[in-house]
């Protein structure tokens, strides 16, 4: 039996290594064939004009640019909505928010995408008075709600396992709450706090469906003054093409080379999320041993 | 709660400010959340009408065959992945040694896994199963690229469950003679299996709302599977097909509720197995 589990153990591995190498192994030759230099920062994207052009700058942009706006709406309001649930929040109003947070991880980006669609997008353009609703801010928004619980969770989580006697100590000094809160317990908890908005990001630059449906798709140069106008990110450009990429064309390569610049970005964030949140593992080991305590960890983080 | 006292410490501007800050942010969540779920409901659930249950719908409006097929790929993909989950997560928990580099490797690759988005599962999915292995875009095809996505979801809730079972239980299953693997199948899994039922759950609510992934390896096509190497639509995708093309908001809109419902439904049953699971610890 112990060999049985031991190989089930290796899927995991298996998995990483093929989606690697078959990501890799169509997307590298592709570049090359391009360019690299032409691909990543060719600005022009005309997969069926003659010729063909096939340079993602725009789209490089494009994520760069909605995950930012992503950022503005989503963390700052996230950090207070954790500091509210792990200090501030009423005991039944937490019994309520506490599923309320795990739902809204739970739905379904497509339903996010269908009310940025019939609601944000027709917002936007009835504030700005725009053609059409579809832009960089409304993706922003959108993609802002949908990182909020990642946020959230993470955050709350970390603010948790700072040890209660740095805020008695601040109490005892004379602190009010709020002040011990926001100065004693949220600086110890940094490294967590920063963890979950870099773990948001990664949600941000990975979403695909929501923003495929709200975010206009055009594969333009935009600059961030253009926050009004439509853009297209790089998981869009995927989403969006496959279907009539010929089968083995260049340009079917070259949206496996887009997935691949995505996987790249992705992976770079995760590894800056396990860098911040082992900081703070640490310490919750550290205080679990003197405390010897059984606070279970919280499973929320639902994708 | 021990913040009592000095909650109700005299405030200066500076606290209410941040007491402010922090209220009206989490009431503003709430409160877009609760939009967000009454705008679908009340939109949706007029439209909700016979007519999107009937069997064959020419139309390809009908909800009925997406909802079918949503189900079939569920038991699909549990099939192949929670066998491979909660064995990984027996052997990390039960047997392996804690630190080894096998193990620690294990977990890079697992973390790594639940961070990738599922465009790129999709991706894969699109190369490998469809066609590298030439299943074509199938439930087949479908199936294995969400038992990949949802696999390290799998392995870290049953890792949880098992690390929660006190070692008590497995001290006294040895100390009655139990060998290893009878202890883990005699004791310690019945005692963990409603945690671990609680994360198959919310992996259920994975694959229902999922499209991403699903789009190019299970290929969205409205008709009846007839086998596991036919295409499929689950209700997910039905509710992006509608909304994309646009003629059809009045379906889309139903089928989002039917699909919000769901996963409403799998979120409360999910917290309802852990909560039970901890209690029965605790007991």
């Amino acid at each position: 039996m112990r060999v049985i589990f031991f190989i089930a153990a290796l899927a995991s591995i298996l998995s990483v290594a093929l989606i690697c190498l078959f990501l890799f192994a169509q997307g590298i030759p592709a570049m090359s064939e391009i360019g690299v230099f032409k691909f990543l920062f060719g600005e022009v994207w005309k997969p069926n004009a003659d010729p063909q052009q096939l340079g993602i700058l725009p789209m490089i942009l494009g994520s760069v640019y909605i995950t930012g706006g992503a950022i503005i709406v989503g963390v700052p309001i996230g950090i207070l909505v954790s500091l509210f649930m792990a200090k501030m929040c009423p005991k039944p109003l937490y019994r309520f928010l506490k599923p309320a947070m795990n739902l809204m991880a739970g739905i379904p980006s497509v339903i996010y995408g269908f009310f940025g669609m019939t609601v944000l997008v027709p917002l936007v353009k009835d504030i700005f008075g725009l053609p059409q609703g579809d832009s960089i801010l409304t993706a922003s928004v959108l993609l802002g709600i949908m990182i909020l619980p990642t946020v959230i969770t993470i955050a709350e989580t970390n603010l948790r396992a700072v040890p209660q006697e740095l805020y008695e100590g601040a109490v005892a000094l004379g602190a009010s709450h709020e002040r011990a809160v926001f100065k004693i317990v949220l600086p110890a908890a940094r490294s967590g706090v920063l963890a979950a908005a870099v773990l948001g990001v990664g949600r941000a630059v990975g979403e695909t469906m929501a923003v495929r449906m709200v975010a206009g798709n055009q594969t333009l140069m935009r600059m961030p003054y253009d926050f009004l106008k439509g853009v297209r990110t790089l998981t869009a450009n995927v989403i969006m093409e496959m279907n009539y990429a010929v089968r083995g064309s260049l340009h079917d390569r070259s949206l496996i080379a887009t997935g691949v610049v995505l996987f790249v970005f992705i992976l770079i964030i995760n590894s800056l999320f396990s860098m911040l949140n082992a900081d703070k593992k640490e310490r919750t080991r550290k205080k679990r041993i003197t405390q010897s305590g059984s606070a279970g960890e919280e499973g929320g983080e639902a994708r | 709660m021990s913040g009592k006292s000095a909650f109700f410490k005299k405030k200066k501007p500076s606290d209410w400010a941040r007491f402010i800050a922090v209220w009206g942010a989490g009431m503003l969540t709430v409160s877009v959340l609760v939009y967000f779920i009454g705008f679908i409901l009340v939109k949706g659930v007029p439209n909700l009408s016979a007519g999107l249950f009937v069997f064959d719908d020419p139309k390809q409006l009908s909800l009925l065959p997406p909802l079918i097929d949503t189900l079939i790929l569920v038991g699909f993909t549990l099939l192949i992945t929670a066998p491979f989950g909660v064995f990984t997560a027996i052997y990390l928990v039960e047997y392996a040694s804690r630190g080894s580099r096998l193990v620690r490797i294990i977990r890079v690759t697992t973390e790594t896994l639940a961070g990738i988005p599922s465009i790129v599962f999709g991706l894969f999915g699109y190369i490998f199963f469809v066609g590298w292995l030439g299943w074509g875009k199938s439930v087949l095809a479908g199936g294995f690229t969400l038992a990949v996505m949802i696999l390290p979801l799998i392995i870290r809730t049953t890792e949880e469950s098992l690390k929660s079972i006190p070692d008590s239980f497995r001290e006294g299953a040895f100390a009655l003679g139990a060998g290893r693997l009878r202890t883990v199948l005699r004791v310690i899994l019945p005692s963990a299996v409603q945690g671990i039922f609680a994360g198959v759950i919310l992996s259920v609510g994975r694959i229902v709302g999922e499209t991403a992934a699903l789009i190019y390896t299970i290929g969205s096509v409205f008709d009846h599977p007839v086998s596991l190497a036919s295409p499929a639509r689950t209700l997910a995708l039905h509710v992006f097909t509608l909304a994309a093309e646009g003629f059809h908001r009045e379906q889309a809109y139903a089928t989002a509720v039917v699909l919000l419902i769901i996963v409403i439904g799998i979120n409360f049953l999910s917290s309802f197995a852990e909560r039970r699971f901890t209690k029965s610890l605790n007991r």
